[in-house]
């Protein structure tokens, strides 16, 4: 089979040449000529078959005519140069990064490119005299890269970077290297005269470095200690905190004492340390968003026909009550509405769960939301965008609330003991000295606190969570944060979606019941179904052999009711079941089914059955083993019986319910004590996502609209849930062995601590060590129990 | 020994001119996206201009 030069994809549909090469359509050829006659062809060296089949445009946007809209997108304006960033997701690999950035050999107009491939972004300078944005978003799509251009662009200028992280861990890392180079002489304690002399300004240089890692680096430790003792809680900043001031203030007192050199390398290698740890932790999939709300999923701009009867395009917040708006095929309604003219066929499934699109009247409510499938429809708004029926959600408090902070973490579980027991072992040992060597006392009591500072517990998390976010990664289920994989070992209750989420968005399997059909009755049925354009029309058609075409005599199809159709003296009426009437022995079923009869003879139905995801009996049945399995739809419960087969036994199914029914229903599980993992894919269980103390998305294209959640599970990998499950748990015993491992370098600290033997250097490789080895140990075990439970 | 001055004043000198030009790098937005530019560096421009001696060029036709 031969594979298309520009997308390599099979060209199985048809093939077509061109300069010697093959294509699967007519799009990668206009994609490959553009970049030939532009000697771009560097592109199909880079990678083999790079290209995206550029999708179908016209007019989808005009709205970038509009100047209102257009200042809105614009990241710098000066009448002249304009720079523009946009979200382009087909973004993937090297050959898209070099023509991208090559734009300006297509066009004059564009000055320079600069893709941010983590980012899936380019940013782009062109001179507004030159190229219109419209005429550069058209040359983009044309490409294939068509950029994803939302509400969401509307509200937000540049999100302000956030670096202060690295920063920390910069300077962390500098002091501390030069903290080391200074500090180096006395560790040898040689008795040199040269080295008396100078030792104070050794140590005056090592305090002037340390001074920026506590008070701006570490500052982070201070600020959490204190929010944690404010609300009564014993975090493991607590120790850190107190660590690093005692190391601060006991290494100052020395040097200003001349009692020793002081411990300022360590306080510096601690610090470093644990920023290197929360710099791990961070990993984020920077093209991935976790806190989209229903603005990425609208349209910027709708067509509205103004008070003297033209079209015009407008950004959909300036929409009024009382607005008529234009609506096409495959466009977003963005507000309620009642449809006036036009045969509306809406597909809900993403708002709803709704799985099969639904037929609205003139006169009918348009919910937002909806997908117009079909002709252009007119409708008249009856609500604005912040205030129709699905936007009304986000209004509920739990989209404001930071999940994290409910959340206790292993690590913090065990330092309130680690806390309480270190304080008394300092006032132990304080109370023994000050019976036996009263000069020992406060040498004795830091020196238990310095040692105590719990480094390697503080970073036996991150290190563990931040590997297993990588793997979790690398098998396609992103997480948002480390600290969710934590969460997701505690979950007791999986509570699924059906549409969408258990069901694929494809591929419905289609199933006949009734008389079998003749040669020519399936012959006038795929003929009349090839000129329909419903979806389940089109659905049907798919699925039929497609060998004999027939010209029809006379064709006819009634919005909502079906397809009348003749060819010669053969005659078919293909549709609902109220409009082919069939007799009473073919019950009625709420399964969404197709009637089909012949020459005024009923003569069976096409049942459309959702096709579930592979591996699913696996996934309930491994889940089922210890966690109750809920299933919570928006759609009808015509698939009641065929997941009860599936399910464990006793597990609830529920049906037809609303997005806020399903919050609400995850908030009363909750209110019994258990954790509860939500699993959907649709704005409907935005709510029960948010609510969820584990949300996850399911999306076949992790590109593409996902709604806010804590990780995204690419559909592809929904059989390997109840692994992702098991390597979680895994993850927090390993946080518990090196729990375990730490504490061992604790004890033998604390031996020279309590006896009063801690010298500097003792401290200075006690410390780096621990940190080192639970740093390893975490990383080879996870990366053992990543490959025996992902990797089977 | 005193020489051990003039030493020490240059190393920190280093140390401290290296770590502007770090934050330097940092608020420039170097750290921001550490993978592209790891792929720009290996795109060979020469290659295409000796393709473009070979072909007729057609000015941007793709308006």
């Amino acid at each position: 089979m031969t594979h298309c030069y520009h997308c390599g994809d099979s060209c199985e549909r048809q093939e077509l040449h061109y300069d010697d090469k093959s294509f699967c359509c007519q799009g990668c050829i206009t994609v490959y000529d553009i970049l030939d006659k532009n000697n771009l062809n560097y592109y199909y060296e880079l990678e083999k078959n790079p290209g995206i089949s550029p999708v179908e445009i016209a007019g989808k946007y005009d709205f970038l005519d509009n100047n209102s809209i257009i200042g809105k997108l614009l990241e710098f304006d000066d009448g002249r140069t304009q720079i523009i960033s946009f979200l382009i997701p087909s973004i993937h690999c090297s050959s898209c990064i070099w023509v991208l950035e090559n734009l300006q050999k297509l066009n004059k107009g564009i000055r320079t490119s600069q893709v941010d491939f983590p980012k899936k972004t380019v940013r782009i300078t062109f001179v507004s005299g030159e190229i219109t944005l419209k005429d550069l978003v058209i040359l983009l799509a044309k490409l294939g890269y068509e950029p994803y251009i939302s509400m969401e662009n509307m509200d937000k200028k540049k999100p302000r970077i956030n670096r202060t992280l690295i920063y920390q861990l910069g300077i962390a890392g500098f002091a501390f290297g030069n903290v080391m180079f200074l500090s180096f002489p006395e560790y040898f304690q040689v008795q040199e005269f040269w080295l008396d002399r100078f030792s104070p300004l050794f140590r005056w240089l090592m305090f002037a470095f340390s001074v920026p890692v506590v008070f701006y680096s570490a500052k982070d430790y201070f600020i959490s200690a204190f929010k944690g003792l404010r609300s009564h809680i014993l975090n493991i900043d607590v120790p850190i905190a107190l660590g690093i001031s005692v190391l601060f203030v006991r290494s100052t007192l020395d040097i200003i004492m001349n009692w020793g050199t002081g411990f300022f390398d360590s306080l510096t290698g601690l610090v470093f340390f644990l920023l290197v740890g929360k710099y791990f932790q961070q990993k984020t999939y920077a093209y991935l968003s976790f806190e989209r709300d229903y603005k990425s999923y609208f349209p910027i701009a709708i067509t509205r026909i103004s008070k003297d009867q033209k079209e015009e395009q407008v950004p959909v917040y300036e929409i009024e009550q009382g607005d008529r708006l234009i609506i096409r095929n495959k466009e977003l309604l963005p507000v309620d509405a009642i449809l006036l003219k036009g045969n509306a066929l809406i597909d809900y499934s993403f708002v709803t769960g709704e799985a099969v699109p639904v037929y609205k009247f003139s006169g009918d409510k348009l919910f937002a939301g909806g997908r117009q499938t079909g002709g252009i429809i007119e409708v008249e708004v009856i609500k604005k965008v912040e205030q129709s029926y699905l936007t009304q959600l986000w209004s509920n408090e739990v989209f404001s609330t930071n999940k994290q902070h409910l959340f206790q973490s292993l690590t913090n579980k065990i330092s309130k003991y680690f806390t309480v027991t270190i304080l008394s072992i300092a006032l132990l040992s304080g109370l023994f000295w000050m019976i036996f060597d009263l000069s020992k006392v406060f040498q004795v009591l830091t020196a238990v606190l310095i040692v105590a500072c719990p480094c390697a517990i503080a970073l036996a998390a991150p290190f563990t969570l931040g590997n297993l976010l990588r793997s979790f990664g690398k098998h396609k289920f992103y997480l948002k944060e480390s600290y969710i994989i934590e969460q997701m070992a505690q979950i007791d209750i999986v509570v699924f979606d059906k549409t969408g989420t258990l069901t694929t968005h494809e591929n419905t399997s289609i199933s006949y019941e009734g008389i079998p059909l003749s040669q020519e009755e399936l012959i006038l049925l795929t003929s009349s179904l090839r000129a329909s354009n419903h979806p389940l029309s089109r659905a049907l058609y798919d699925i039929l052999d497609k060998n004999n075409i027939a010209t029809l005599d006379s064709f006819e199809e009634l919005a909502g009711e079906g397809i009348v159709a003749r060819h010669k003296a053969q005659s078919i009426k293909i549709g609902s079941s109220a409009f082919v009437s069939p007799p009473l022995s073919a019950k009625e079923s709420n399964r969404t089914s197709v009637y089909v009869s012949s020459n005024d003879g009923y003569r069976g139905r096409f049942v459309f059955q959702n096709k579930y995801r592979d591996g699913i009996v696996d996934v309930f049945q491994q889940l089922g083993k210890d966690k109750e399995l809920i299933i919570l739809s928006g759609d009808n419960d015509s698939e009641r019986e065929k997941l009860e087969l599936v399910l464990p036994k006793d597990s609830q199914l529920l049906f037809n319910q609303k997005p806020n029914d399903k919050l609400e229903f995850i908030k009363q599980l909750q209110s019994g004590g258990k954790k509860v993992m939500m699993i959907g894919d649709g704005l409907n269980d935005a709510g029960a996502l948010a609510q969820s103390d584990m949300g996850v998305s399911i999306s076949e294209n992790v590109n593409v609209f996902s709604p806010a959640c804590d990780g995204i599970l690419d559909a592809s990998r929904f059989y390997q849930l109840a692994d992702f499950f098991k390597l979680s748990k895994q993850g927090t015993k390993i946080i518990k062995w090196s729990f375990i491992l730490s504490f061992f370098y604790n004890v033998i600290g604390l031996g020279f601590a309590v006896s009063g033997y801690l010298s500097p250097v003792v401290a200075a490789i006690l410390m780096p060590l621990s940190s080192i080895s639970v740093v390893l140990f975490t990383t080879i075990t996870t990366r053992y129990y990543e490959n025996r439970i992902l990797e089977k | 020994m005193t020489i051990i001055y003039l030493l020490l004043t240059i190393s920190v000198l280093v140390a401290v001119f290296f770590f502007i030009a770090f934050v330097i790098s940092v608020r420039d937005g170097q750290y921001d996206d550490t993978y592209t530019p790891s792929i720009r560096m290996l795109f060979e421009d020469e290659l295409i201009e000796e393709v473009s001696s070979e072909k007729p060029k057609t000015k941007n036709d793709n308006q």
